[in-house]
């Protein structure tokens, strides 16, 4: 565990020198990536300029769900597509090769390879999404809120993590995934919105086929305090299933790689 | 580099293109797929509706709106940017230079090419669809129909002259993907993308009335879902082709300077 933990810290010093060679792409990313989100909250304005409420959700609460989708698309952004998009090129040329030959586990080194610390500025206009949504509310999340809310997002990461070994896992068998990270941020931004917004088939679609309103309508319930144990039971087994079947999948696409020479 | 030689080789260059598109379906299903954007909204904006309308939009209407926003941007997309920069950066653009005919048309056929492939993978669907769901939004006449055929017209002409342009400006700085990005993030918001351009406050209306974004998606959209009476059409038509006609000397100006510094590799 010791080792795991000294090796990401060496992988993220890699990564953040890497990075600080490109100064200007830092501040243009991070500038793009800022007006990016800044602009699609435009329509959450304009639906809560016609309606107080929609769909049992105010402004304030609403405001929470778009934070922790801001959250976890800067994470998205900044640690897993870059690694994605590392490893299938590394499956493409043959030279998975040289991960595969380490003495460490092959999809925590792929997961940790490559981090571009200038996508996830986005962190920080979740912080001021969640500030302002508290203010708008009028009150402050309690510690056992914000504890319960960590725990929740700690899940959807892990569940948004084993999504995307899934696609990687893919690329052992078609190779070209690449158009994968398109597809599924076109999905993805549906859990900008509450899920009780969805209905019907695509209510059935977010919640069992891609989990969106576990990853971010639960933590938005459990920041604001209303979230139920069924709730917070759900999203840790619903997070370690995901974790189980892609660590299986993986470890089955593994056996199916053949290296660019063979 | 006459018109002749140009008219000439048009079809060859579409069936390269439209061979592009097929050798490559996989990657068009996949592009469609990420553009479904209009039915996340659909549902969004019908459950906002729901209770009661905004503005002149019920439910119904929403239905109407999105699904046609679905066409439309079948129908008016253009990626010629992407490929611009490629070629700018890797020296291709030498080639295509070497050609008795204009680089700019090229591109600009082969987007075209892309269009029918396209059309036929999502169409079908999002046609039924609309005339099941929301027949009776649907704009009466057959004048309507000219024009919103011109309107289509006009809103890929738009699309497809930023993307020349902007491709241009990889002439002068490194490369332009970013410039594309941010457009792209103000097209998203003003076009009518991701709402009815008439749900902006009024004071905002006046803006996006002088900015190109919804003269893209927009217009089409309002035309086809019967927003407008004649008159009114043809005035909104009327500002639609003088942003195609403003970006026209925009490409052409970027493209004349632009091309000057153009230094391919092994050039």
């Amino acid at each position: 565990m010791r080792a795991y933990a000294s090796l990401f810290w060496m992988q993220l010093r890699t990564s953040l020198a890497l990075a600080m060679q490109y100064r200007v792409d830092f501040v243009t990313d991070g500038f793009v990536e800022v007006f990016w989100m800044i602009t699609a909250l435009v329509p959450l304005f304009v639906v809560f300029d016609a309606r107080h409420v929609v769909a049992g959700w105010t402004f304030g609460q609403a405001l929470m769900v778009t934070g922790f989708f801001t959250l976890l698309q800067a994470v998205l952004e900044g640690a897993i597509n870059p690694s994605v998009q590392l490893v299938v090129e590394q499956i493409r040329k043959g030279t998975f090769d040289f991960v595969l030959l380490k003495p460490k586990d092959a999809q925590f080194l792929v997961s940790t390879a490559r981090i571009l610390p200038w996508r996830s500025v986005n962190v920080l206009t979740a912080v001021a999404l969640f500030v302002y949504g508290f203010v708008k509310l009028g009150r402050g999340p309690t510690p056992s809120d914000v504890a319960s809310a960590l725990l929740v997002l700690l899940a959807s990461i892990a569940i948004l993590h084993s999504l995307w070994t899934l696609g990687v896992s893919l690329a052992f068998y078609v190779v070209k995934v690449d158009n994968l990270t398109m597809l599924f941020g076109a999905v993805f931004d549906a859990a900008r919105w509450p899920s009780s917004v969805f209905r019907g088939f695509l209510h059935v679609v977010f919640t069992f086929v891609i989990p969106l309103g576990v990853m971010t309508t639960f933590p938005a319930d459990a920041l604001l305090g209303r979230a139920s144990l069924l709730e917070l039971g759900g999203a840790t087994l619903t997070a370690v299933i995901a974790v189980t079947v892609s660590r299986t999948v993986w470890k089955r696409a593994i056996g199916h790689y053949t290296s660019a020479s063979s | 580099m006459s018109l002749r030689t140009t008219l000439r080789a048009i079809p060859t260059i579409m069936r390269v293109g439209f061979a592009d598109a097929i050798a490559y379906r996989a990657e068009t299903i996949v592009w469609i797929a990420a553009t479904t954007m209009p039915l996340v909204m659909l549902a969004l904006w019908s459950a906002v509706a729901r209770d009661a309308p905004i503005g002149r939009f019920g439910a119904q209407q929403m239905v109407g709106y999105f699904l046609a926003m679905f066409i439309v941007r079948q129908l008016t997309g253009s990626w010629a940017v992407w490929l611009m920069n490629m070629e700018i950066r890797d020296g291709t653009l030498a080639q295509r230079m070497l050609r008795p005919i204009h680089p700019l048309v090229t591109y600009a056929v082969a987007a075209l090419a892309e269009l029918p492939v396209r059309g036929l993978l999502a169409l079908p669907i999002a046609i039924v669809a609309l005339v099941a769901f929301a027949g009776s939004e649907l704009t009466r006449g057959p004048f309507m129909w000219l024009v919103w055929v011109a309107a289509i017209l006009g809103g890929w002409l738009i699309t497809l002259l930023t993307n020349l342009a902007i491709g241009c400006a990889a002439l002068f700085v490194e490369s332009s993907n970013k410039i594309m990005d941010v457009w792209l993030a103000l097209y998203f918001v003003f076009s009518g993308y991701l709402f009815p351009v008439e749900l902006f406050p009024r004071s905002m209306r006046t803006v996006v009335d002088w900015l190109p974004f919804r003269y893209q998606l927009g217009l089409p959209v309002e035309i086809m879902t019967g927003a407008y009476d004649v008159h009114h059409a043809l005035v909104m038509l009327g500002r639609q082709w003088a942003v195609v006609g403003c970006m026209l000397v925009i490409t052409a100006v970027t493209w004349t300077f632009g091309v000057r510094r153009f230094a391919a590799y092994g050039g």
